[in-house]
């Protein structure tokens, strides 16, 4: 449904957006991470027409969205950064507005908002002005807005930044739902969204896509992945760092002593390495051990890792 | 025709935005007040003891659209880029122009309904005697045609900047110009300076020029022509702004 090929954006002598390729079909949901300032906006603005690309090519449903706009357009729904909306219209007006621009009048007019509204738990301030809205009811009017005539293609930015813990579970829910039939593309910082609703995750740095895969296949990456934790009574702390360290998959070990008890991570030397627990099982028998389990990887570790090296590695040390 | 469907879909929703807020009725009430106390004071509508408005009532309009349309343009495109709502609309499935024409027409539209309510003059001059109505109906047509080309200059600058303060200083101080250099003492100037020719090239580009036809009673095409097409000039401008705004 959404084809980005090569994508570039320049400001001025800054390459805001730096080669950027990659495709999303429908039912998928796919995460677009990155710090801030690392190009995601404005990725995001130039696949929905808003700001023209420098080079490459963005088609959504088949449509140029340079050469074809309006036809582009019409597939997609847009939740822009901060969710701007008309302050001086009511809730009702404004998604009525809406769903005339996209063509619909009448009883299907009608009928949009009132699913729109119910969807994003409109009801309460349906007939007030959106100036008067908290932070979390105009994300959600703005969101409202984006769903209003059922797009193919929603491209959410930030789509729960400002709500508060519940709003962000329902909003969540919502986007997984309507991932089953739709191609969907939001963007966030917040790392657990990823598990919780994305297929598939691609991180951009400086404008350019550095990692990309399921979350699963991201965690993988961390050196987490794979890794062993255990609980210890009864042993030294040097015991247990030799004992583990002399391992030939071990790559490095991390003690943490706490009283009579020792927590150790042992870190396989290939991150996500299936036999790894087994090996530490059968080099721990005979010891007193209240517990164990396999770490499955950490995505802020990933994230991190992937763009800010230095310091990772630093903190490593 | 669907794209006429689109500009009054946002002509609608611009026109309803107006009315929400107090600037609408802010505005039409210092209007009317600002056309009784000229008309009425400083036109001596009754000392003249003639049954018109030209003199009186309407040569005062291109002074007063100095200050009050550039507030009525100001908000036009600068407060849709503060908020952001600029981005909403050029990512609908809509072109920039339907956006500009219904945004432009709905404004027009206020400035018009703003001008009709001045109707108690018009009642009043028939009361008292026998003005030449179709005089007056012209001159109204040339006043809303004007007004519709300061509102045009205003959203130029209303595209340019997200400060509507900035829009409104800038489009005064363009629209002063327009309307200066038709003044007499700008012919005198510019014809010492330049000569004839030239000073009436330069005079023919003001407001004032090509409105006192109309005042006079006159529908002179050429007039409208110039109002319709620096109405046409100034949102062609206004959509190359947007454009650079995407780049």
């Amino acid at each position: 449904m959404i084809k980005v090929e090569n994508l570039v954006k320049v400001f001025g002598t800054k390459h805001a957006v730096d080669g950027i390729s990659f495709a999303v079909e429908r039912g998928e949901v796919l995460g677009f991470l990155g710090p801030n300032g690392a190009g995601k906006s404005t990725t995001m603005r130039m696949i929905t027409g808003f700001i023209a690309p420098t080079e490459g090519t963005v088609t959504v449903g088949g449509f140029d969205v340079v050469e074809q706009p309006l036809a582009a357009k019409r597939l997609m729904g847009y939740l822009p950064e901060n969710a701007p909306a008309y302050t001086d219209m009511t809730v009702q007006g404004f998604l009525g507005f809406t769903a005339e621009i996209r063509g619909l009048h009448g009883e299907a007019k009608r009928k949009a908002v009132a699913r729109a509204v119910d969807l994003c738990f409109l009801e309460n301030v349906r007939h007030q002005s959106v100036e008067t809205l908290s932070k979390g009811y105009r994300h959600r009017t703005c969101f409202a807005q984006s769903i209003i005539h059922d797009p193919d293609v929603l491209i959410l930015d930030e789509p729960t930044d400002g709500l508060d813990p519940n709003q962000k579970h329902e909003i969540r829910m919502l986007i997984r739902k309507m991932g089953e039939k739709k191609a969907i593309i939001f963007s966030t910082h917040i790392l657990e969204e990823v598990d919780a609703v994305c297929s598939r995750a691609v991180i951009i740095d400086r404008g350019r896509i550095v990692a990309n895969g399921t979350p699963e296949q991201l965690r993988q990456k961390s050196e987490w992945a794979g890794a062993v934790t255990l609980r210890v009574v009864g042993q030294s702390e040097s015991a247990i760092k030799d004992r583990l360290t002399q391992l030939r998959a071990t790559k490095r070990v991390a003690i943490l002593a706490n009283g009579s008890h020792i927590k150790a991570t042992a870190f396989p030397r290939t991150a996500g390495d299936g036999d790894f627990t087994r090996e530490v099982i059968e080099a721990t028998r005979g010891w007193q051990v209240e517990e164990l389990h396999t770490e499955e990887g950490r995505l802020d570790e990933v994230f991190r890792s992937i763009t800010m090296p230095d310091t990772v590695k630093d903190q490593t040390k | 025709m669907n794209s006429w469907v689109n500009i009054k879909t946002i002509a609608k929703r611009e026109l309803v935005a107006y009315f929400m807020s107090p600037l609408a009725y802010v505005f039409i009430v210092i209007f009317l007040l600002l056309c009784g106390t000229f008309t009425f004071f400083f036109g001596y509508f009754y000392e003249r003891g003639v049954a018109e408005l030209g003199q009186s009532f309407f040569f005062w309009h291109p002074w007063f659209y100095l200050f009050l349309v550039p507030a009525v343009g100001m908000r036009l495109w600068a407060e849709e880029r503060r908020v952001g709502t600029l981005e909403l609309l050029m990512t609908m499935p809509i072109t920039p122009w339907q956006a500009i024409l219904g945004k432009f027409l709905a404004s027009w539209l206020f400035l018009a309904i703003a001008l009709a309510l001045t109707f108690p003059l018009w009642i009043t001059v028939n009361y008292l005697g026998n003005p030449d109505n179709g005089v007056i109906f012209a001159a109204y047509v040339g006043s809303w045609l004007m007004a519709g080309a300061y509102l045009a200059i205003s959203c130029i600058t209303s595209a340019m900047t997200r400060a509507q303060v900035v829009s409104f200083i800038v489009s005064l101080v363009v629209c002063a110009l327009l309307l200066l250099v038709g003044t007499g003492g700008a012919l005198e100037f510019f014809k010492n300076l330049f000569g004839v020719s030239i000073a009436e090239a330069i005079s023919s580009f003001s407001f004032l020029t090509h409105f006192v036809g109309f005042s006079k009673g006159v529908i002179d095409s050429r007039d409208v022509l110039f109002f319709l097409s620096l109405i046409g000039f100034s949102l062609f401008t206004t959509s190359v702004i947007l454009r650079e705004h995407r780049h």
